[in-house]
């Protein structure tokens, strides 16, 4: 195994279970709020931060200009990268951009299509898929890029990027095997670790860790911090493969006005303690509610940076 | 066959504004068959822009007249007017039409009726959809018969993403999953080998990413060129 070229890495190649948070740049140039909340709540707390990109098709501030920004703030960031907006050409080159700016976490996603957002009349780009999106990343870490040069061979690198290379899943689709289809896949095409869709349910997490024991790369259960009882009932409308259960919106029903982010902290950390066994990680998505993420942790009885 | 639909009533009445003497040409092929360009068509509109006219006392004067196909040069001959003898034609046939009758005729406007709008076939009474992108390089022989570039919003080449939701796409709840759509078949007929074999990336170049495509018969040209 080569050295690891991240702290989150080496963290999940040791066998540590790791914790990830993320943030959401904002739409405008007001970052400072987003790195206070990283440097106030996510810093020390988990192994690395992911950084959103265009997420939900909402134009905001950049992904690699936030993990660069991350970076300068002693936080390792998880650039995400999305097939929507670029080209094979765009992608190549951002790639090598966060090399150079010293982001080495890449997780590669297909993207919410460009009609959910709020620049719905744009052309999506979908030039590759996520699949083809990590086989970029391979390509260029073995020197070459997509191109090839007037003879036909592939193109030379001058100075070669490497990565740790994610990719996402979604464990409670309603139809999982298409999934587990495209996860092997992304493995193939060098994926080295796997960040998943929200999951509520333990037991249906546990089916499906049995369904890929085969894949060997880690998997990071993804928890997404219930702000609500309308955001839960919203993602069980709206949000594809992504059930919460009975159980969970009773409690947020329940949940006295005030006490949100008390509950929220405790349920995300009981799904945490409830699936940590089952899986290498758990990827905290707390969208904007950064100050759950401390309480989760400490909830879970984990020490998010690898126990 | 080609979809097209036809442009909203208002756009067109703005089209022809500044023309006194308009000819509307329907297209006896593909549009014909998806009931929106037509000689049928033709006529109802004739009708509706001529009551129009009325109602806001417009000077305007509106013939009808249809050929067989309007992208081929034999059929132009068919016509029983002359383009030449009117301020514009309105056309409604595809785009291709419009283009092809421009260039027979490159002193007459031809204003678009339609707006061209996919290839595609009949699904349900009344409703046609979209199933061919012509990106120049098909992919239905390992996809079940079910076009992904064309089917899926994202054109995805390796399966679903995490949008597909109960057969459903994320665009929208009726719009299928091509990726569902191909997984189901597939299985059915014992082919989910063909889903797990990594796809390379697109040559897009086959699509529009090099420009104009052109169909060349080799043969036919040096035939032609030899006389």
């Amino acid at each position: 195994m080569s050295e690891p070229v991240s702290n989150l890495q080496a963290t999940l190649e040791a066998g540590k279970f790791a914790v990830t948070g993320e943030i959401g740049p904002p739409k405008g140039v007001n970052i400072d709020p987003a790195l206070h909340e990283a440097d106030e709540y996510l810093k020390g707390k988990v192994v690395a931060v992911n950084v959103t990109d265009i997420q939900t098709a909402v134009m905001r501030f950049g992904s690699m200009a936030t993990c660069h920004l991350l970076i300068e703030h002693g936080i390792e960031p998880v650039f995400q990268m999305v097939c929507r907006d670029r080209n094979r050409l765009a992608l190549q080159s951002d790639l090598l951009s966060a090399y150079g700016l010293g982001i080495r976490n890449v997780l590669c996603i297909t993207g919410d299509h460009t009609t959910m957002g709020d620049h719905p009349g744009c052309k999506p780009v979908y030039d590759l898929d996520s699949v083809g999106l990590v086989e970029a990343v391979t390509r260029l870490e073995s020197g070459t890029d997509m191109g090839v040069d007037m003879k036909g061979n592939p193109n030379k690198l001058d100075g070669v990027p490497k990565f740790f290379k994610g990719a996402v899943v979604t464990p409670c689709a309603d139809e999982v095997e298409p999934q587990i289809i495209k996860l092997e896949k992304k493995v193939e095409a060098g994926a080295q670790f796997i960040q998943t869709q929200a999951v509520y349910d333990p037991k249906a997490f546990e089916d499906f860790m049995k369904r890929v024991e085969h894949i060997q790369v880690p998997i990071m259960v993804g928890i997404v911090v219930l702000k609500g009882l309308g955001m839960a009932k919203y993602m069980n409308r709206s949000v594809p493969g992504v059930v919460v259960p009975d159980a969970i919106m009773q409690r947020l029903a329940d949940t006295p006005k005030g006490e949100g982010k008390r509950v929220a902290t405790e349920i995300s950390a009981e799904l945490v303690r409830d699936m940590k066994d089952m899986c290498q990680g758990a990827h905290l998505m707390t969208l904007g509610w950064d100050d759950c993420a401390p309480g989760i942790i400490e909830q879970a009885g984990l020490n998010g940076q690898g126990s | 066959m080609i979809v097209g639909e036809r442009k909203p009533f208002e756009e067109i009445m703005e089209m022809i504004s500044p023309y006194k003497k308009v000819l509307i040409i329907g297209c006896g092929g593909c549009v014909t068959v998806c009931l929106t360009g037509g000689e049928k068509q033709a006529d109802t509109l004739a009708s509706q822009i001529r009551l129009a006219a009325k109602q806001k006392g417009l000077d305007l004067t509106v013939a009808v007249d249809c050929i067989t196909r309007q992208c081929e040069r034999e059929f132009v001959d068919n016509l029983k007017e002359d383009p030449k003898q009117y301020d514009a034609v309105l056309s409604i046939a595809c785009g291709a039409g419009v283009q092809f009758m421009s260039d027979i005729f490159p002193d007459t406007p031809f204003l678009p009726g339609l707006n061209t709008s996919f290839l595609g076939y009949n699904k349900e009474p009344g409703i046609w959809e979209e199933n061919c992108r012509g990106c120049g390089d098909c992919v239905l022989a390992w996809t079940g018969g079910i076009c992904p570039i064309a089917r899926c919003s994202k054109s995805l080449i390796n399966g679903a993403c995490g949008g597909t939701d109960k057969g459903k796409c994320e665009v929208s709840k009726d719009m299928d999953c091509a990726w569902y759509l191909i997984y189901e078949r597939l299985k059915a007929r014992g082919k989910l080998d063909e889903l797990r074999k990594i796809r390379a990336a697109k040559d897009w170049c086959k699509d529009r990413g090099a420009g104009v495509r052109r169909l060349v018969l080799k043969e036919m040209v040096e035939e032609e060129a030899a006389g």
